[in-house]
């Protein structure tokens, strides 16, 4: 039928405006980041030194800061997430069911802009204490070490890891979901505890779960208000959890505007180009693997025969 | 200890480690909603609704700009991102399975993921940098690829819910696929696809980031969308990271406000989800 094919190929061309827009994204970031790549090469990104006014750029404060402050944050909501997650899921009762799930999105729905100001006001001066009030023999280890400023690496993974939980425990209360309830049926009349079953399950589901504790680290690298607005944004690279430092969504939304000369700003557009890449492959490794997790429950199911403990 | 004792107490401490973890992440939403809510309402007043900024070191003033500005960037971005969302949404679940739809989708997944500044930058080398002129326009088109996503995705899964014997009626009364998809298919989908554009308006009505460098900022009233344009979370940011009392309190008030708007737009589409579901179930 003609019509039809008219029909099919006039939403196609507007739904393949989608796949064009992600990579007008990156075509567009190289363009705008060509004259940085060119002159920088890989030093850009193994180099310590980011003085504008002298015309150089290493950017590699900011892709420490980034990964430090998301994998600090990673470790703080992983647990958390995944708990949150069984409870909603396992544990409580069906009437509660509902208004946790609601509560938990209600974390997610907060603007940044919010985060970054209760950061700024509430959290901030919260951490300061916590840093004066650190025994000394602590404040002596790499980990501790710097003045109590408050603004810093642990106020920033502290808002990341708030702001990550919704996302990672709602994939993961998804994921959850998928495991046939026939197999914790057999783990509990094998004469499991609870935890084993739930243990078992979580087995199971082990790869989507992997896939949303990474589309947790994608958002946390990505993020830009919150931390910018407690990191400190000092372009230095320390082990100290309370030094101030900064990352690459942050240096951009701090500099941009100030980009005097094309080199400076495309130094930025650079950073931006690779943030880009990088939530993308982290991206794209999260959504295979939760594909794949909800596609083969039934081969699954017959490779996790029986990790339950007797 | 035996080991049957042993298992359940494990067991139990799992448990109760569960339900810690709910409350442990509760716990900062509770102190976030309290803290807006506590120091917002000092400065919110109606001059706050309805007054100019004022120069630095008068008090008083509101945020007019700024929620006018606002307003018209959700406008701009709507009218980029529901069209083609809407589009792309019935192409993913008409031609389900074919290999454009599948690559629709896992590019709709990917923009969803890529960060808001990321954004922001493409927004301003395609809109701001051609024109050497901030405008409202570019925040717009920012914020306007960000809705694209959630709405595509929203649409898709909602048409798909939709029963296959309105399709077959429609078609076996003659009507043209086009036909069959945009009078009976579309609308039979259509509050649930109003619910996810307010979903994605929620979301975006929050946006900082893409917005710094596109629609910048404007300390005038101004609704030309070739001119730079204040927006609430831009002036919330410029108030938080400022010395002075009286901003850092109409930040608050612009937080309490913003929260509110976005919190409303969730709950309201929320409700019309669950009422549908039971429509529908």
């Amino acid at each position: 039928m003609r019509g039809e094919f008219g029909f099919r190929l006039a939403i196609g061309a507007v739904a393949i405006l989608v796949v064009v827009l992600v990579a007008a994204i990156g075509v567009e970031l190289t363009r705008q980041s060509w004259l940085s790549i060119q002159k920088f090469g890989l030093s850009f990104w193994t180099t310590h030194t980011w003085d504008p006014v002298a015309g150089e750029f290493g950017a590699f404060p900011f892709i420490w800061g980034t990964l430090y402050s998301s994998i600090v944050a990673l470790i703080i909501a992983t647990p958390i997430a995944l708990g949150i997650a069984v409870f909603i899921s396992e544990l409580s009762p069906g009437w509660l069911k509902g208004p946790l799930i609601f509560l938990t999105e209600l974390l997610a729905a907060i603007p940044s802009i919010v985060y970054g100001l209760w950061g700024i006001f509430v959290l901030v001066p919260a951490v300061r204490q916590l840093q004066v009030h650190t025994p000394e023999f602590l404040r002596a280890l790499p980990l501790f070490s710097g003045p109590p400023l408050g603004l810093g690496m642990l106020a920033a993974a502290l808002i990341l890891a708030v702001m990550v939980i919704p996302f990672t425990s709602a994939i993961a209360r998804e994921v959850l979901k998928t495991v046939p309830v026939a197999q914790r049926e057999a783990a509990y009349a094998l004469g499991a505890t609870r935890f084993e079953a739930i243990r078992a399950a979580m087995f199971f589901a082990r790869t989507g779960i992997i896939g949303a504790v990474m589309l947790g680290f994608g958002r946390a690298l990505g993020e830009t208000m919150a931390v910018t607005m407690v990191i400190g944004n000092t372009p230095q690279v320390s082990t100290s959890l309370f030094a101030p430092q900064h990352t690459m969504a942050a240096v951009i939304a701090n500099e941009f505007t100030e980009a005097s000369d094309r080199l400076y700003l495309n130094a930025l557009v650079e950073i931006g180009l690779v943030l880009f890449f990088i939530t993308l492959v982290v991206n794209a490794g999260s959504r295979l693997l939760i594909w794949a997790m909800s596609r083969t429950p039934a081969r699954a199911a017959r490779r996790v025969a029986a990790p339950v403990t007797t | 200890m035996t080991r049957n004792a042993w298992r359940r107490l494990v067991s139990n401490l799992f448990v109760i480690a569960c339900g810690l973890s709910v409350l442990v992440a509760l716990l900062p939403l509770g102190m976030i909603l309290f803290f807006v809510v506590s120091q917002g309402v000092q400065a919110l007043n109606f001059e706050f609704f309805t007054a100019m900024p004022k120069p630095v070191g008068e008090p008083g003033g509101g945020m007019l700009n700024a929620f006018v500005g606002t307003l018209i960037l959700i406008g701009l971005a709507a009218l980029i991102a529901i069209p083609v969302g809407v589009i792309s949404g019935v192409y993913m679940s008409e031609y389900a399975g074919t290999r454009i739809a599948t690559a629709v989708r896992f590019a709709a997944d990917t923009l969803n993921g890529v960060p808001s500044i990321v954004i922001g930058i493409f927004a301003y080398g395609i809109a701001v940098l051609p024109f050497r002129q901030f405008s409202a326009l570019a925040g717009g088109l920012a914020l306007g690829v960000m809705m694209i996503p959630i709405i595509a995705r929203t649409t898709e899964e909602l048409l798909l819910l939709v029963p296959g014997s309105l399709r077959e009626g429609a078609l076996a009364l003659g009507a043209t696929r086009g036909r069959a998809v945009f009078s009976v298919i579309v609308p039979a989908a259509l509050p649930g696809i109003i619910t996810g554009i307010v979903l994605a308006v929620a979301r975006i009505a929050g946006e900082t980031a893409p917005l710094l460098f596109t629609s910048f900022n404007n300390q005038f009233f101004s609704t030309d969308i070739r001119q730079p344009m204040a927006s609430m979370t831009v002036q919330i940011f410029n108030y938080a990271t400022s010395a002075y009392d009286d901003w850092i309190r109409q930040a608050w008030a612009g937080a309490l406000v913003l929260v509110t708007f976005v919190l409303t737009c969730s709950l309201l589409a929320r409700l019309v989800t669950a009422r549908l579901q039971r429509l529908r179930g």
